[in-house]
């Protein structure tokens, strides 16, 4: 009995010790297949100096094993849907029988593009996610029916385009014709929705690196979406993550593609500039 | 029959004689377990892969049996000791009678 006791005290210290040891973002530096560097943390943006000192990637906030999934593409399950991505990029379709490649040529051509998204298009007087643009494209170029917002074709496919963007700076413009959409997003990230009445800024900017009750919080960066996510099995869109976090402070939420979530994927994009594009990344 | 099958393996170019190698082999494949129902309470035929082998110059290094609980996309990670160079044979059999292969040269030095 006494040896009962005694073993079930030191399990508890153990217990204790490994949570206090999670409660710190990870030192560690990711190189993806010993090729690619990615920056997982850095000197914070100009518009973020008044709030933080450094912004840091998920990525240092997830375990061991997680985080050594992402480090080969061979174990990143992510990539099974980048490859299912790149299938589709060379499929034609549509009245025009063009594909994606047949304008675009390989998809390592878009290298660069991921990074720079949201951006404003002055053709479409509007600020436009890459999911907007890659149905522009199915829709006006390719005579093809267009993909749902978050639907499992489309999350490939931005997978396929950010894969191809890795180790390159996230570097969204927040200013110029952006500007007023910023400052939307913006606004959105410090409004607290829902009976919990929180924001955005209350986990991801107040809290991040505490526990929320069995889960580490990060900053909430977007620079590894598409997300594969070991709790679900599957790539999971930025704005489906929005999604799941509203209604996580119980909110009616917004729709995966309205205005209210494009500008605030251009404003929670902006608080990752200087990140390197990670997509697809693997998180729990 | 299942589509969208395929396979995937990582084996290091060269080795050591004697070395012991890690070996990483992945397949896609939607392992329908036998045990759904679709929409219509109707029961979702079983569509696995059943086995696995893996063999170094028609010697064999694993046989492994798959059962309808292993979930999508089977990863397989084994090691395995290079005598000398050859060849390593990857087989995967399908529930529908499917059979994929694919090999790797490993080279000595």
């Amino acid at each position: 009995m006494n040896m009962l006791t005694r073993g079930l005290a030191t399990g508890v210290i153990a217990l204790f010790a490994a949570s206090g040891a999670m409660a710190e973002a990870a030192d560690d530096n990711l190189v993806i297949n010993g090729d690619i560097e990615i920056v997982t943390r850095t000197e914070a943006p100009a518009h973020l100096s008044d709030t933080m000192d450094e912004v840091m990637s998920g990525w240092l906030f997830r375990g061991e094993e997680t985080r050594a999934m992402e480090a080969d593409d061979f174990d990143n399950p992510g990539m099974i849907f980048v490859e299912q991505g790149e299938d589709t990029w060379n499929t034609a379709e549509g009245t025009e029988g063009k594909s994606c490649a047949d304008c675009h040529g390989a998809s390592s051509e878009m290298a660069g593009v991921r990074p720079v998204y949201p951006k404003y298009v002055e053709a479409a007087g509007e600020v436009r996610t890459l999911e907007t643009q890659v149905n522009d494209c199915r829709e006006n170029r390719m005579g093809a029916e267009k993909w749902g917002y978050t639907s499992g074709e489309m999350v490939n496919m931005i997978a396929l385009l950010s894969s191809v963007s890795r180790g390159l700076p996230v570097n969204v413009a927040i200013d110029g014709p952006a500007q007023s959409t910023w400052e939307k997003g913006k606004e959105i990230y410090y409004t607290r929705f829902g009976q919990l009445e929180l924001s955005c800024a209350n986990c991801h900017e107040d809290n991040y690196g505490n526990m929320i009750r069995a889960d580490h919080l990060s900053q909430g960066q977007i620079n590894g979406f598409p997300t594969y996510r070991l709790k679900n099995n599957k790539l999971n869109a930025v704005q489906s993550r929005f999604k799941g976090c509203v209604r996580d402070t119980r909110a009616e939420t917004f729709k995966p593609g309205s205005p209210e979530f494009v500008a605030l994927e251009l404003y929670v994009g902006s608080r990752g500039n200087g990140l390197s594009v990670e997509g697809p990344s693997v998180r729990n | 029959m299942a589509t969208g099958v395929k396979p995937r393996v990582k084996v290091p170019k060269s080795a050591a004689a004697g070395e012991t190698i890690t070996i990483k082999t992945l397949i896609s494949h939607k392992m329908e377990s036998g045990q759904r129902k679709d929409s219509d309470g109707n029961l979702i035929p079983r569509s696995i892969i059943n086995r696995f082998t893996c063999d170094f110059n028609d010697q064999n290094v694993v046989d492994i049996e798959l059962d309808p609980a292993i979930s999508t996309n089977p990863y397989l990670e084994f090691d395995a000791t290079v005598p000398e160079a050859g060849t390593f044979k990857f087989t995967w059999y399908d529930d529908d009678g499917d059979i994929y292969e694919e090999s790797k040269e490993i080279a000595i030095g």
